[in-house]
């Protein structure tokens, strides 16, 4: 049990580091960084892509063009959520996505297997649940600004009040 | 956006001095006797007092001037548009999320209007251990009625909600004494919106109040303009820089506001003042600037009951507990004091742990959640000495607040009573928002879990919508950089007037803490600087009142 932990601890040091070279190397492949607004292009955005279903779960349609028009609003929602942050918060948000777009980062801190664009859910879910309630305080700092972001950005928007029972503001003092 | 008559349109209407920088074309500079920089509790008391005194005052802003033709009552629109960093602000660390306004009125404009006078046990350790003998109950208390009847502080009418109730109720089972909230609102629709802009002008905030009196006595107002720097030539601020910023209040335009005034009076609130004084390298021989910063840390319970709650609806903040504030020394073990929530749904997702289907099923018994409060009263024990504001490398504030294993245990304890009190008031489940926590059935069986819950960063979610110190006051220099008169130590020209001064955290909710002590303290800077007795605001100095 004790090896077991200290390898364990081994490997989350060796994560930690990886985040930060992470991070730089991404910076250093997108410069100017900013300050501009954020824009997620590629495999940055098909992580959020293969975030929102997990960290959503059973509130999305389970399939078809009602699944996949809530999907986009949801990444859309999100993306007006980041671009009201302030802009160094956005660089931020930025580099933790170009960070999981990386393939070593994706493998060795998130544990999802091939492109993120086909990420099998499961191991989407393992590494949510993983970060959630790691013992490198970075990781879950990354997990929280993920829930945060998307969870808050879905109940930002009118439409999903209904299901929770959640009735509004009062429409007559509104033109 | 709302459809009442709305008096910020109407000044402007009228031919107030108000400047939206974000529009200008080329620099400015501007003069003043006085250059207030925030329009929050600190700098909106201090604005009028100075203008109705026939001071020449210039109010600087770095958000947005904002009144009921704007508040929809939204949260996707209110959080970007009125508070720091989208509601998102964050301590270094990211373990504490920090509620604070940016807009005209600053948090004033957003709060809860739970309105409390300094407690006396405050009082009487700021006299102790910071040597403020003029901060008694007694020499306080004209403040504090002159701003209540200005603001209409008064005890509220209207019964409780039932999120509110649910806290009275639990209590009372348990022998818990609660006490009614006084608010600051007048004509209140009991809406329940009061944190996203009150869209009725009932919510007597700085933006409807005092702001509208000092403009309507010849004060200008500067907005989308962040103070930068003051100037500092020897023991005077010879100028302060400001940078405009564009519309959204992210990113300088380019262009720059040089006001240049006699005296300069920072209104900013716990972080931006000190960081305004880092930025200006001002005296600092002890190394206090920007220590000992003050949160109330705050933990949540929330539980569910087999009637609605709608915690959405109704005056957010009617009923509290200062139960255990005092069943400990206040340097003993951390007191907390007891309130709940209003509950909308982005703050409330935000703030649940878990995601995917278990933390659905909790959003689907969303009109049937309690939650309740217990906020920490921080920096009255040597470890809980609070945080420290530095910069970051583009001058921004950044918020160091180490939650230590002091703190740690008095967060144990808040969720141990909020469980207590929860199931005592009928709850069918308790949930501690930790993300080991679960949705436990009993009383005995919650106890038993948070007892045995891990306390670190981010497991236990912690807000903050109370910050306080970082200029902390003392005549004694080894003590506080500034003043029993709130003047900077070592400059003879810059006050703070805001919640930075407070030595320790207040503990209760801060703002007629500041509304009072800063009212005093702007009076006498009035009359020093006018030569004569500073005038006394009433509710009838300017634009305030409702029809």
């Amino acid at each position: 049990m004790q090896t077991r932990r200290r390898s364990f601890l081994k490997i989350g040091a060796a994560g930690a580091i990886t985040l930060a070279a992470g991070g730089a190397l991404y910076r250093l492949a997108n410069p100017p960084a900013l300050p501009h607004p954020l824009a997620l292009q590629g495999e940055a955005q098909a992580v959020l892509r293969a975030v929102i279903p997990a960290m959503l779960g059973s509130v999305l349609p389970a399939d078809g063009a009602p699944r996949q028009a809530a999907l986009a609003a949801a990444t859309g929602r999100v993306l007006t959520t980041i671009h009201g942050l302030p802009l160094a918060t956005q660089k931020e948000v930025q580099d933790l996505f170009g960070l999981l777009a990386l393939g070593p980062a994706r493998r060795l801190l998130a544990g999802v297997a091939g492109g993120w664009e086909h990420a099998d859910p499961q191991q989407v879910d393992a590494f949510l649940q993983s970060w959630r309630t790691h013992s490198l305080a970075m990781l879950r700092v990354a997990y929280g600004a993920l829930h945060d972001l998307i969870i808050g950005a879905w109940y930002a928007d009118p439409s999903t009040w209904s299901a929770i029972g959640y009735p509004g503001p009062l429409k007559e003092l509104l033109a | 956006m709302s459809v009442l008559p709305d008096p910020i349109e109407a000044g402007l209407a009228q031919g107030w001095h108000v400047t939206d920088c974000a529009t200008l074309d080329q620099d400015r500079t501007l003069e003043a006797d006085v250059v207030v920089v925030g329009s929050g509790a600190g700098g909106g008391v201090t604005a009028e007092i100075l203008a109705l005194s026939g001071l020449k005052v210039i109010i600087v802003e770095e958000g947005a001037l904002k009144s009921s033709r704007d508040f929809n009552m939204r949260e996707s629109e209110a959080y970007p548009a009125l508070y720091q960093e989208s509601a998102a602000r964050k301590t270094r660390d990211k373990g504490i999320t920090i509620l604070q306004g940016r807009t005209v009125g600053g948090s004033t404009t957003v709060n809860w209007t739970s309105s409390f006078r300094t407690p006396d046990i405050t009082l009487a350790y700021w006299n102790k251990q910071f040597g403020l003998k003029d901060y008694t109950p007694q020499a306080l208390a004209p403040w504090f009625q002159m701003l209540e009847e200005r603001l209409n502080i008064v005890d509220w009418p209207t019964d409780p909600n039932e999120n509110n109730d649910l806290l009275r109720r639990g209590a009372a089972r348990l022998n818990i004494p609660t006490s009614r909230i006084r608010r600051n609102v007048n004509g209140c629709w009991n809406l329940g919106y009061c944190g996203m802009g009150c869209p009725t002008n009932a919510k007597q905030s700085m933006l409807i109040t005092t702001i509208p009196s000092a403009l309507q006595h010849g004060a200008r107002l500067l907005t989308h303009a962040r103070a930068e720097k003051l100037d500092l030539r020897g023991d005077k601020a010879a100028q302060l820089d400001c940078v405009a910023l564009d519309a959204s209040g992210l990113a300088p335009t380019g262009r720059r506001i040089t006001l240049r005034a006699r005296h300069y009076v920072l209104c900013g609130g716990a972080i931006n003042t000190p960081a305004l004084l880092l930025r200006s390298v001002a005296p600092d021989p002890h190394g206090l600037l920007g220590k000992r910063t003050f949160l109330h840390p705050t933990v949540v319970s929330a539980g569910r009951f087999e009637q609605a709650v709608n915690g959405f609806a109704g005056a957010p903040q009617t009923v509290y507990s200062d139960h255990f504030l005092h069943t400990e020394a206040i340097d003993g073990p951390m007191g907390y004091k007891l309130e709940v929530p209003p509950l909308h749904p982005v703050l409330l997702s935000s703030v649940m742990p878990g995601y995917g289907a278990r933390h659905a099923a909790v959003m689907g018994q969303f009109p049937h959640l309690h939650a309740m409060l217990a906020l920490l009263r921080d920096g009255f024990h040597a470890e809980s000495a609070g945080g420290s504001v530095a910069l970051a490398a583009n001058g921004a504030p950044v918020l160091d607040y180490p939650i230590t294993p002091f703190i740690w245990d008095g967060v144990r304890r808040g969720l141990l009573t909020m469980a207590e009190i929860q199931f005592a008031a009928g709850a069918k489940s308790v949930t501690p928002v930790h993300e080991l926590g679960e949705a436990y059935s009993s009383w005995p069986q919650a106890r038993a879990a948070i007892g045995l819950l891990p306390f670190k960063l981010l497991l236990a979610k912690v807000m903050s919508a109370h910050v306080m110190g970082g200029c902390g006051m003392s005549d004694d220099e080894r003590l506080g950089v500034t003043s029993s008169t709130g003047r900077y130590h070592g400059l003879a020209n810059v006050s703070v007037h805001d919640g930075s001064l407070f030595p320790t955290s207040i503990g209760a909710n801060p703002q007629l803490s500041i509304y009072g002590i800063t009212a005093r303290l702007a009076s006498g800077l009035a009359q020093e600087l006018s030569g004569k007795p500073a005038a006394r605001p009433s509710r009838h100095s300017g634009a305030s009142r409702n029809p």
